[in-house]
């Protein structure tokens, strides 16, 4: 028993001292080395290959490097959430013109697709007009991200236009979603609006070689590749693996040389401290969040003082702590993404219920409200999803959490499909776990979770104020305003109302083999998926 | 005899139509289907009118009763359908996945005959000494191992023994590979679940084998045999196993039918692209068609697994067909 | 080879000794069963006691704790959520007891019930008893219990229904074919000739004679309903978190930190183990003993 434990202190401090290390000569610039196949593992599944029907990480991570985006956040500066550069368009970002609502893009010439038919400013236009005007019958996913687009157009062979209804600073974030794949117009109008959903072209930087569904997507490298030089690559193989045990192990025994969506920190130190310098960490914050949704609509839960207790008896400072060595979760952090210009600052989350610094006195009002309510001590059904990380870690949490101030929780978990009819038709629980996950930070366009008109807000409520403070927001071009506006937002939301509580914001931590170099860690698990500058260093093979 | 095979085969009948309606009426009590997944399943905002449009093309907002028709008309037409996941026909979808779980259950069978057979003879010729109580624990302890906690262990074992033995950690391939073109890295992926599974299904052939062995070793011509002065080694050979043989190989082939779809933990913990994940992959998904055809296919593979041991049977003992 | 003889002799020479001397009789010639029987009192007693053993919550977090190795305070460390380990599975135990046995008795219950009534009822009633009984048979049991749980829930009841469902006809089967020998016994014929009311020639002479094949169900239907309860739990789709059950202990975490914290899965995998193991020990010995076509052997 003594053998355990003496390798768990090591483990810890090895865990430090590598992860560290291994980020910072990560930076040091080398020159990329050509060749190699990249293996690595992937915890969804595919459902089709249209990623502008699809929303799931599962196309993503095998596919996209198939495909090409018109802009896209820059791969060697994924941590910026405003950095777009040009991928099949030419030359820097254009600033908008006509009072912010005409945005022109010259597109590079050249580009071949990968069955040889040129890329021109026509195949730019079909894309976006599928993607944000589909024929009836064409599902896509993120159409409702182009609100402000009044029509997409090619004045020439190589220039395409956006003209905007208004102008909207959320425009650039949607144009460059991850998800906004470029096809070719030919294989459109020869083979219909569904035919991407079974087949693949792209001017990406990999080609398709075979897809074996269930178990891995096959890509090898583009010659014609429009960024020259790249890719590094040779190939990849994206393996499908479910389990997350599976992923480690596959990590660990050399099956798999990364992941890209994350593990939690004590599988990291496992990781490093098995394999020591083989091993580089990077971690980043996650622009997703957890977060509880009561039903507003069911008692006690119609009650602002039993929202506030359940927030309040959170702690979510010292879960930052604790709950961090075990979950893919670590920021505490209010509406808007921690980090970003517009969030709250530490003393500012402080005056929010469930923020206070001191847990005691907040567990004890906590109390005292239960009480006052009239329901101390009660019983409740948590309506949790069937994940594991980070769903079931932190619902185990919260309910522990809520142990503590005398309420008896117990656990209903249901797979994904159900436990999205359940909140959207059935409507049948009484406090549900929720999220909020998105690609681009944009956080105006990101808190808009909150409101009780917002289409994914299962919580049943109609909050005019939150409303009102929410459409002044919108209409404000200056930073100031905002701000104010924001923290208005956030007091109402989280705190007077608590019509909806937010857990602690992700966290993302991708240890990978040292060999693979020149990917670098965005603050979302869809971004910078492309592979183009990815390369394996063979002295560290 | 062919009465009889008729008059099995048409009982057969009434099993699978039950199966079918057992099946696609539960599936259909689940709330939610693959538009909600689909559209809303990673939390974004999914417009009503979206997940209706993917509904009326997946054909779900047609009456309960026509999609069964055309669930069990497929059969007719040979049309299984699509899987309302990814597209691809169902037949695509299953047939890849058959070739591996189909290998699995033989390998898990040959591992399992390979400890029954001797175990079982040993535990009958050596009744109620210790010999006999170490292997009817031994094979009973295969039972209670949970055979997913027993695969966990397995891969443990394998990363921290290789990494202490040769400097770096090995585990089995994740992805599969065909017998046909890489034959060894397919075994050394194949061969880990194969032991894990083979072990826990040799615990009934075990029992089996000892306790026909036990009632063979008992029967007259055995009597005489020993009488005669044979060698127990050879009376044990060449009359006892062979006679002793025909419940344990019923067992066996029954246990093989369950193999092939029913790997469904295991399968998971060796990150198989087995029948048994795609069953899992497809509830979980709310893919209707595949779940319903897969379902349909492991009760199938039963049926005509017991059908054609019964009629093994019968062509043995005539009083059978008559019974 | 005079097996039958003598163990007559010894159930002569039973009948003058006193209890204690019988059952120790029958340890020593069971003593696989004994061993079963050992573990199905202990888990018992760990059920029943639970809350007197361990001076643990076994649902409460203890941050401070975290990933414990086995020392003194904690025999088998703890959990990712610093919850003691042996307390878990101390109370775990009720976890798997109850679930197994709600599930095995209604299960061989129902089946008993269906078993005794078509064979005593024959004709159509049977044909269509025995067919969809064939339908259930024809599934995997972890199939079914997979359909099962999706369709209602993961919350414990569902997950007893989703186990008890595929035992109804395993036990219909057994009994049916049982009851059918009993049916053709001339006292039985006697009794209807009599005219006695179905429900008194079902309860008094048909039932108590399928009781052997019952029990033997039961016990046998305990260590598949906790290997079952295991496997859904493991998979996600059973027992749910905070409630201390063993499958639920290897999944997530356990198999995440496995090597630097082997005693996570370790321990209740073991406890599974042992509990099965145990009941099928003591389902075999009851089998040995109750079934008079094994005695005889």
């Amino acid at each position: 028993m003594k053998y355990f434990s003496a390798r768990i202190a090591i483990a810890a401090i090895a865990g430090a001292a590598l992860g560290l290390s291994a980020v910072g000569s990560a930076s040091a610039a080398q020159k990329p080395q050509k060749g190699g196949i990249l293996n690595f593992v992937v915890g969804s599944k595919i459902p089709s290959y249209d990623g502008h029907r699809e929303t799931t990480f599962g196309v993503i991570h095998p596919l996209a490097p198939f495909y090409s985006l018109l802009i896209r956040i820059n791969p060697d500066n994924p941590q910026s959430a405003t950095d777009f550069v040009c991928d099949l368009c030419k030359g820097k970002l254009a600033k908008p013109t006509n009072g912010g609502t005409t945005y022109t893009f010259k597109i590079r010439k050249g580009v071949k697709f990968h069955d040889g038919t040129p890329l021109t400013a026509a195949d730019i236009v079909a894309t976006y007009q599928k993607i944000i005007f589909p024929p009836e019958g064409i599902p896509s996913a993120r159409k409702t991200f182009f609100r402000m687009v009044e029509s997409v157009s090619a004045p020439s062979k190589y220039t395409v236009v956006f003209k905007l209804q208004f102008p909207s600073g959320a425009f650039i974030g949607a144009l460059g979603n991850p998800y906004n794949w470029t096809y070719s117009k030919k294989d459109l109008d020869e083979n219909g609006y569904t035919w991407h959903q079974k087949n693949i072209n792209g001017t990406g930087p990999f080609v398709f070689v075979q897809h074996q569904p269930g178990s891995f997507v096959e890509g090898k490298r583009y010659a014609g590749y429009h960024h020259k030089g790249q890719p590094y690559l040779d190939g990849y193989k994206a393996i499908s693996a479910s389990k997350m045990a599976v992923r480690l192990q596959a990590i660990r025994g050399g099956r798999a040389a990364i992941e890209f969506r994350g593990f939690p920190p004590k599988a990291r130190d496992d990781l490093v401290k098995a394999l020591g310098d083989k091993i580089t960490v990077q971690e980043s914050d996650w622009n997703c969040a957890l977060m509880t949704t009561p039903n507003h609509k069911v008692k006690p839960f119609d009650d602002p003082r039993v929202r506030r207790a359940l927030t309040l008896s959170l702690d979510r400072w010292g879960g930052s702590k604790y709950l961090s060595n075990i979950a893919i979760v670590k920021t505490v952090g209010g509406v808007v993404f921690p980090g970003h210009p517009l969030a709250a600052t530490k003393e500012e989350l402080q005056k929010i219920a469930g923020y206070w610094p001191d847990i005691e006195k907040s567990r004890a009002e906590a109390k005292r409200l239960l009480k006052e309510a009239g329901v101390a001590g009660m019983s409740f059904e948590f309506h949790n999803r069937g994940v594991d990380q980070p769903y079931k870690v932190v619902g185990t949490w919260m309910i522990d959490q809520w142990r503590r101030i005398g309420l008896k929780v117990t656990q209903r978990v249901q797979p994904s499909p159900a436990f999205y009819a359940t909140l959207r038709k059935k409507k049948d629980f009484q406090v549900s776990m929720d999220f909020n996950c998105q690609a681009v930070i944009n956080p105006i366009a990101d808190i808009t979770k909150f409101l009780g008109s917002a289409g994914n807000n299962y919580g049943s409520f109609e909050d005019k104020v939150l409303e009102d403070i929410y459409n002044k927001l919108l209409r404000s071009g200056d930073v100031n305003t905002q701000l104010k506006l924001i923290r208005q937002y956030e007091k109402r939301a989280l705190d007077e109302q608590a019509s909806g509580a937010l857990t602690l914001w992700w966290y993302k931590i991708n240890p990978h083999r040292s060999f693979v170099k020149g990917w670098k860690i965005a603050p979302s698990h869809y971004l910078n998926q492309q592979l183009d500058n990815v390369w394996l260093d063979k002295k560290l093979m | 005899m062919y009465a009889y095979i008729v008059k099995r085969l048409l009982l057969m009948i009434p099993t699978l139509l039950g199966a079918a309606v057992l099946v696609f009426y539960l599936l259909r009590a689940v709330p939610g289907d693959p538009c909600e997944i689909r559209l809303a399943g990673t939390g974004l905002y999914a417009d009503p009118a979206e997940i209706e449009l993917c509904q009326k093309n997946l054909g779900l907002d047609r009456p309960l009763y026509v999609q069964f028709f055309e669930f069990v008309g497929g059969y007719f037409t040979g049309d299984l359908g699509d899987s309302m996941w990814t597209g691809r026909p169902i037949t695509y979808e299953i047939g890849l996945r058959f070739q591996l779980s189909l290998q699995v259950a033989i390998m898990a069978t040959i591992v399992s005959v390979l400890l029954a057979i001797p175990l079982g003879t040993i535990s009958a010729i050596r009744q109620d000494t210790w010999i006999d109580y170490v292997v009817r624990a031994f094979s009973i302890a295969g039972i209670a191992i949970p055979s997913f906690w027993l695969g966990i262990m397995i891969i443990l074992g394998l990363l921290i023994i290789t990494q202490q033995w040769f400097g770096t950690p090995w585990m089995p391939p994740i992805d599969y590979v065909s017998p046909f073109e890489d034959p060894l890295a397919n075994l050394s992926q194949l061969i880990w679940p194969a032991i894990a599974t083979g072990y826990r299904y040799s615990a009934v052939a075990t029992r089996m084998t000892r306790s026909a062995m036990l009632e063979v070793l008992r029967e007259d011509y055995i009597r005489t045999a020993r009488a005669k002065g044979l060698l127990e080694k050879l009376i044990i050979n060449r009359h006892a196993l062979k006679n002793a043989m025909l419940p344990v190989v019923t067992i066996i082939s029954i246990e093989f039918a369950f193999l092939i779809g029913g790997l469904v933990v295991t399968e998971q913990v060796f990150n198989l692209n087995g029948l048994g994940k795609l069953f899992v992959d497809s509830v979980g998904a709310q893919d209707f068609n595949l779940t319903q055809q897969l379902a349909m296919l492991v009760v199938l593979i039963f049926i005509v697994t017991n059908f054609v041991v019964d009629l093994f049977y019968a062509w043995l003992d005539p009083r059978i067909r008559y019974a | 080879m005079s097996t039958p003889e003598i163990v007559v002799a010894t159930e002569e020479l039973a009948e003058h000794k006193s209890l204690l001397a019988r059952v120790w009789d029958l340890c020593r010639r069971q003593p696989l069963g004994t061993f079963g029987a050992l573990v199905v009192l202990l888990m018992i007693f760990l059920a029943v006691f639970a809350n007197v053993l361990t001076p643990y919550n076994p649902e409460a977090a203890s941050w401070e704790n975290q990933l414990t190795a086995p020392n003194a305070q904690f025999l088998m460390g703890t959990d990712h959520f610093g919850r003691d380990i042996l307390t878990r599975i101390i109370y775990g135990s009720r976890t798997a007891l109850f679930v197994g046995f709600a599930a095995s008795i209604v299960g061989a219950t129902l089946g008993l019930v269906l078993g005794v009534a078509s064979a005593y009822f024959g004709g159509t009633f049977d044909i269509i008893v025995q067919r969809v009984v064939d339908v259930v048979l024809a599934f995997p049991l972890i199939i079914l219990a997979l359909v099962v749980v999706a369709a209602f829930g993961t919350a414990i009841q569902y997950v007893i229904i989703a186990i008890t469902i595929p035992f109804i006809p395993q036990c219909a089967r057994v009994v049916r074919s049982n009851a059918l020998a009993i049916r053709e016994i001339p006292y039985v014929d006697a009794a209807r000739a009599m005219g006695f009311s179905h429900a008194r020639i079902i309860l008094r002479h048909m039932v108590p004679n399928v009781m052997a094949p019952y029990l033997i169900m039961i016990t046998a239907f305990m260590g598949q309903a906790i290997l079952l309860e295991a496997s859904l739990s493991f998979l996600g789709l059973g027992v749910q978190e905070p409630i201390p059950a063993w499958g639920l202990m290897l999944q997530g975490g356990a198999e995440e930190y496995a090597e630097s914290a082997p005693w996570i899965p370790i321990f209740p995998g073991l406890a599974i183990t042992v509990a099965v193991f145990g009941f099928n020990l003591f389902g075999d010995a009851l089998r040995d003993v109750l079934d008079p076509k094994l005695r005889r052997e």
